[in-house]
């Protein structure tokens, strides 16, 4: 697999691959629209994609995809029970408030869900926090003071969050640089994706 | 340059139909008139027509100026123009005045044929429905099998909502803003009381004022002032009026002593001057009956159903006669077919009159969708 394609970000293919074509997709936070958009050349999807802050929304617009602006800390009530094959949430789990909620409306509404996040227990962080300083890096690059993230976690964090709930892993990658981790995961692991459906 | 430019001068134009139309009542309109405008170019393929639909106190007149000596240009001229959000440079648009209108349409003030007087509190009320299908009927004498959208804000948007279910092949893109798939009941009693102040003034006459050379003026004024106040937001009057005195001191008696009374008064007195009493209370008729779902949130979904348009559906933050809540009623239905559609929520002060202003977020998006349409 190439992680590495021009112009895309590295998690967009890992991703693309966790999806069925044709599939009908949610992308909740989308920002610009650009998965969205990559998962309709790479895989035909059709779908929509939920953001909240304006100039992200115009620029989904300006891309075509089928923006609605709503503010998913609500729940997903304009969508009906499976209504979607895949629900995405990528890089945003960590800036909401209603963590447990939002992760139960979205496998109420999707057959399948995909959440990605920073790993909070990436051993660069660790040693900022070590150094007693809050950590920053290059998929957290806010200050303590205006960082939109108020729900960090590790990556043992939400492997015991979907152990509590119903939450069954199907698959789990975790990257640094675009390469894959596979030994000791939690500490040398900076982006981790998961691939979900109902228990 | 792409500045942005005025349409210039505008004629109106009339469209007969000598073919009846069944009314949702029942009743039958044996023929009938609508005056309509139009700005920009039908090209070849016909295919780069938009029609605007009016609102509750709207007109055909969109844009432009009948006249040199116009004070004011027509009620949307910030959004439709040569390089303006609605660029004539590329779109043919047009603007209907609707059934029962005052400005030209058949209407309480147009001539009964059979009696040879106007026809007065005679004229049928017609519905949402009733102005659609005779829009549709003016856009095929225009030769236009298709149109690229239909537009419209608060009472218009609910014209657009018909359209898409009314005429799916003939809507490309459907553009609903401040609207809702039916009036709440807060609504419609805002609808009555307006209505019961101008029935009940004594020059009403049952509606044929035009016998006695009178006007309702003082219910029209009425029903202007309660309509302007749920037209705009607690907190915009707040900015604009606060509790701003007229004089330096209180009077102590019942003349205007705040400013909000005076700005009120004023708009009474233009409105009671320039509207036709009948027309205002079977505009606010056809508000109240629009209801294609018959009450149910989940009807509304299969009404749906057959619609082919694209949809982009606009709020306000402020609106609360036509609240975003509404607006994404519309939009879970549309997501109930796998319809198309955008929604966004623009954050402005202005209530349900937002729809008419030039807010920058609001017409940067509705420029970016009409571009990426042709």
């Amino acid at each position: 697999m190439n992680l590495n394609k021009n112009n895309y970000r590295y998690d967009f293919p890992i991703m693309a691959n966790w999806i069925n074509s044709n599939a009908k997709v949610l992308d909740l936070g989308c920002g610009d629209g650009e998965l969205l958009n990559y998962l309709k050349k790479e895989r035909n999807i059709t779908g929509y994609g939920i953001e909240k802050d304006p100039d992200k929304w115009l620029k989904s617009l300006k891309t075509g995809i089928n923006v609605l602006q709503v503010d998913i800390e609500a729940g997903l009530p304009e969508f009906e029970d499976n209504s979607f094959d895949v629900v995405i949430l990528s890089k945003t789990i960590q800036s909401m408030h209603n963590t447990q909620k939002i992760l139960d409306e979205m496998l109420r509404v999707g057959k399948q869900v995909i959440v990605t996040f920073p790993n909070f227990g990436y051993w660069r962080d660790r040693i900022q926090s070590i150094q007693g300083v809050m950590p920053k890096s290059e998929e957290l690059p806010y200050s303590w003071f205006n960082t939109p993230n108020v729900h960090l976690c590790t990556i043992k964090d939400f492997d015991d969050l979907c152990k509590s709930n119903k939450y069954k892993i199907v698959d789990r990658l975790v990257l640094t640089d675009t390469k894959s981790v596979r030994f000791f995961p939690n500490l040398l692991g900076a982006l981790a994706l998961y691939n979900l459906v109902k228990r | 340059m792409t500045s942005k430019k005025n349409i210039g001068i505008v004629k109106p134009e009339t469209f007969k139909s000598l073919i009846p139309l069944r009314l949702k009542s029942g009743k039958i309109l044996k023929e009938y008139n609508l005056i309509y405008e139009t700005y920009g170019t039908l090209n070849k393929k016909k295919d780069n027509a938009v029609l605007v639909c009016h609102a509750l106190t709207g007109n055909h007149h969109l844009a432009g100026r009948h006249s040199s000596k116009d004070k004011y240009p027509g009620w949307w001229d910030n959004l439709i123009g040569p390089n303006k959000p609605l660029d004539t440079n590329k779109f043919f648009v047009i603007g209907i005045n609707n059934l029962g209108g005052s400005d030209g349409s058949s209407g309480p003030k147009s001539i009964n044929k059979q009696t040879k007087k106007p026809w007065g509190a005679d004229f049928p009320i017609a519905t949402v429905e009733d102005w659609v299908n005779s829009h549709e009927a003016l856009i095929t004498s225009l030769n236009i099998s298709k149109l690229a959208a239909v537009i419209g804000g608060s009472l218009g948007g609910m014209q657009v909502i018909q359209w898409a279910i009314r005429f799916p092949e003939k809507i490309k893109h459907a553009v609903v803003i401040a609207a809702a798939p039916n009036l709440t009941a807060q609504n419609i009693a805002f609808n009555e009381v307006a209505r019961q102040a101008i029935i009940t003034d004594p020059d009403f006459n049952k509606g044929n004022y035009h016998e006695k050379n009178t006007q309702p003026k003082k219910g029209l004024r009425i029903a202007r002032m309660l309509g302007h106040i749920t037209y705009l937001s607690d907190s915009v009057m707040e900015s604009k009026f606060g509790r701003k005195l007229k004089n330096k001191n209180y009077q102590y008696n019942f003349n205007t002593e705040f400013e909000i009374e005076s700005y009120l008064n004023y708009q009474a007195d233009k409105f009671a001057k320039e509207f036709d009493a009948n027309t205002y209370i079977r505009m606010t008729k056809a508000l109240d009956y629009y209801d294609p779902a018959n009450g149910s949130k989940l009807n509304l979904s299969k009404v749906f159903k057959k619609i082919k348009s694209k949809f982009l559906v606009i709020s306000f933050t402020s609106d609360w006669r036509f609240s975003p809540d509404r607006s994404k009623e519309i939009v879970k239905a549309l997501l109930d077919n796998n319809v198309d559609v955008k929604y966004a929520e623009i954050t402005a002060t202005s209530g349900h009159d937002a729809f008419l202003m030039e807010e920058p977020r609001y017409h940067t998006i509705l420029k970016s969708y009409f571009n990426k349409m042709l």
